[in-house]
């Protein structure tokens, strides 16, 4: 089965500014991958190559083994963008069923239902965009991109707008996209998010992959604490497996043990240890 | 098959819009004003006219002809302009404008393609803007007649003229919308249409005062702009026939000395409209959205 995603070399250059300067990004069929990275760092535009918004300058993408852009490959991509807008004229079942027939979707009234209540807004299939939260309105659009059954869907930024609920709804159905074999890429900012449900995570920064892996992967370790009398002592150094031998340490030495934890690195942390703290 | 379904959605898509934000509405009222006056100000020239027949000493002159063959003509200039501000506001946000407001990628990325897109959107706000000049036409024509008794010599041909006029300017639009944003598109499409005006206007100086430098530039200026030609072609079709004493004065007239374009320009339109519509093509599928 051919990969839902490849590009190999990327570049994307807008005059004198490089967008992307040669990425490598694989996503393989079903798999959930969180791309990261800070503003400007290339997100969108690399979602944008995918789904033939955006012509490459250089390198190769396809979408399960199809060029990247052709008729064949935007058949079978959902998207969502960073910055989209439905007619405000049209109701929830109209935009579905507009695009219904521009994805050549035979699902029909059946299918839009399906995805209305997949994304919490069985009662609003008959309310206009116009009329519709900010969040109602990315809650229809994430339903947008999975008319037809897509094999890839590329989801810049799908939880911005949402509130807890709504991420949580969001997050369920990214985990059953999985379980249906579709391969999601999720550009997001929110790192906690990307760590709870991707399988893989790669973070890009001036156009550039700098790191690559599963969530827990990424996540450095974080040390160990102890609590004795004398408060909480810090181990930055130790793992779980010294543990043992450290508390057995500690209590030869006259301590007294309250308490041992095992600090565990976030993606948070690993990401801010590559990309850096400073706001672009 | 595939491309007919396209075009019916993204058609019927543009079309629904219009309707919904009351574009068509607003048309529709404001015409029948239009009308309303037209067939107003008809009445009250003809009455006018009937009233002092015979107060003018001018031996052969057909008053009501010359009466009718104005106020057609001016009908037929008003139609062209009502046309293509129809044509310039169902067109303004087609690509650039609505790539802006986002609402262009969620359909571009669907697999029915930029051209498909660009076509459907061109076919629709053609569709409309033929339609409506010559329901515009027709009643001024009826009016014409209704009021005054006048019909014009080839009623059809300035039909038909309109019709490929306004057919021009939604391409020119179309064209624009690709690579100006809305409000500047809207400036540049009225400017043409101004800049096609003054080039038929300079024309007829030219021909009054017998300047073949004026006319040459109107000429260049009208070939260039096509849908200035073709209204000046519909324009002279409903005068042509028009002779004697009457017929010159009428030539003398703003709506009278339209120049006869010749056969060539209906090829020549075609042409230039597909030239229009393969540079849209050409510029909207590269842009980056």
């Amino acid at each position: 089965m051919p990969d839902a995603l490849l590009t190999v070399g990327l570049r994307k250059t807008y005059r004198a500014a490089v967008a992307l300067d040669g990425v490598d990004l694989r996503v393989g069929a079903g798999e959930l991958v969180g791309l990261l990275g800070p503003n400007g760092a290339g997100k969108s535009t690399l979602t944008k190559i995918a789904c033939g918004l955006v012509r490459p300058t250089a390198g190769h993408v396809t979408v399960l083994g199809r060029p990247a852009g052709s008729t064949a490959a935007r058949a079978r991509t959902g998207y969502l963008a960073e910055l989209f807008r439905f007619p405000g004229w049209a109701t929830a079942d109209e935009v579905l069923e507009l695009h219904q027939r521009l994805a050549r979707s035979g699902g029909g009234a059946p299918e839009r239902r399906e995805l209305l209540a997949l994304v919490g807004l069985a009662e609003a299939a008959q309310r206009r965009v116009e009329a519709m939260s900010k969040g109602m309105a990315q809650r229809l659009g994430i339903a947008q991109a999975l008319i037809g059954e897509p094999g890839l869907v590329l989801l810049d930024e799908p939880t911005s707008a949402l509130d807890p609920a709504g991420r949580r709804t969001i997050r369920e159905l990214l985990e059953g996209l999985r379980g249906r074999g579709v391969a999601v890429l999720l550009n997001s900012h929110l790192l906690s998010e990307v760590e709870l449900v991707c399988d893989r995570v790669v973070i890009v920064d001036r156009g550039r992959t700098i790191a690559e892996g599963a969530p827990h992967e990424l996540a450095a370790a974080g040390g160990v604490e102890v609590e004795t009398v004398a408060g909480m002592r810090r181990f930055p150094d130790a793992g779980r497996e010294e543990v043992p031998a450290l508390v057995a340490r500690l209590v030869s030495e006259g301590e007294e043990i309250y308490g041992v934890r095992v600090v565990t690195g976030t993606l948070e942390d690993a990401y801010l240890g590559l990309v850096g703290r400073d706001a672009r | 098959m595939k491309l007919v379904r396209d075009l019916q959605t993204i058609g019927g898509y543009a079309l629904r819009e219009a309707v919904r934000r009351k574009v068509l509405l607003v048309v529709v009222v404001l015409t029948i004003c239009f009308l309303a006056l037209y067939a107003f100000g008809s009445h009250q020239a003809f009455q006018e006219v009937t009233r002092a027949s015979g107060a003018v000493d001018a031996p052969g002159l057909q008053e009501e002809v010359l009466t009718g063959s104005t106020l057609l003509g001016l009908a037929m200039f008003v139609t062209l302009f009502l046309g293509t501000v129809l044509a310039v506001f169902v067109t303004l946000n087609a690509v650039r404008g609505d790539a802006e407001r986002g609402l262009l990628q969620p359909l571009v990325v669907r697999p029915v393609g930029r051209s498909t897109l660009l076509l459907a959107r061109f076919l629709a706000a053609g569709a409309v803007c033929i339609v409506y000049v010559q329901i515009v036409y027709w009643s001024a024509v009826l009016l014409t007649d209704a009021t005054g008794g006048y019909r014009p010599g080839n009623a059809v041909a300035g039909a038909v003229s309109l019709a490929a006029a306004v057919t021009i300017i939604v391409a020119l639009a179309l064209l624009g919308t690709t690579l100006l944003s809305s409000t500047a598109n809207g400036i540049a499409i009225f400017m043409v249409f101004g800049a096609g005006l003054a080039a038929g206007l300079i024309g007829q100086i030219g021909a009054a005062l017998d300047s073949q430098t004026l006319e040459q530039i109107s000429s260049i200026a009208t070939w260039a702009l096509p849908f200035e030609a073709l209204y000046q072609d519909g324009l002279h079709a409903l005068t042509a026939d028009i002779d004697g004493v009457t017929g010159v004065i009428v030539q003398l007239g703003p709506f009278g000395g339209a120049a006869d374009a010749g056969p060539l320009l209906y090829p020549f339109a075609l042409v230039y409209l597909v030239v229009a519509g393969l540079l849209a093509d050409r510029a909207f599928r590269r842009a980056d959205l």
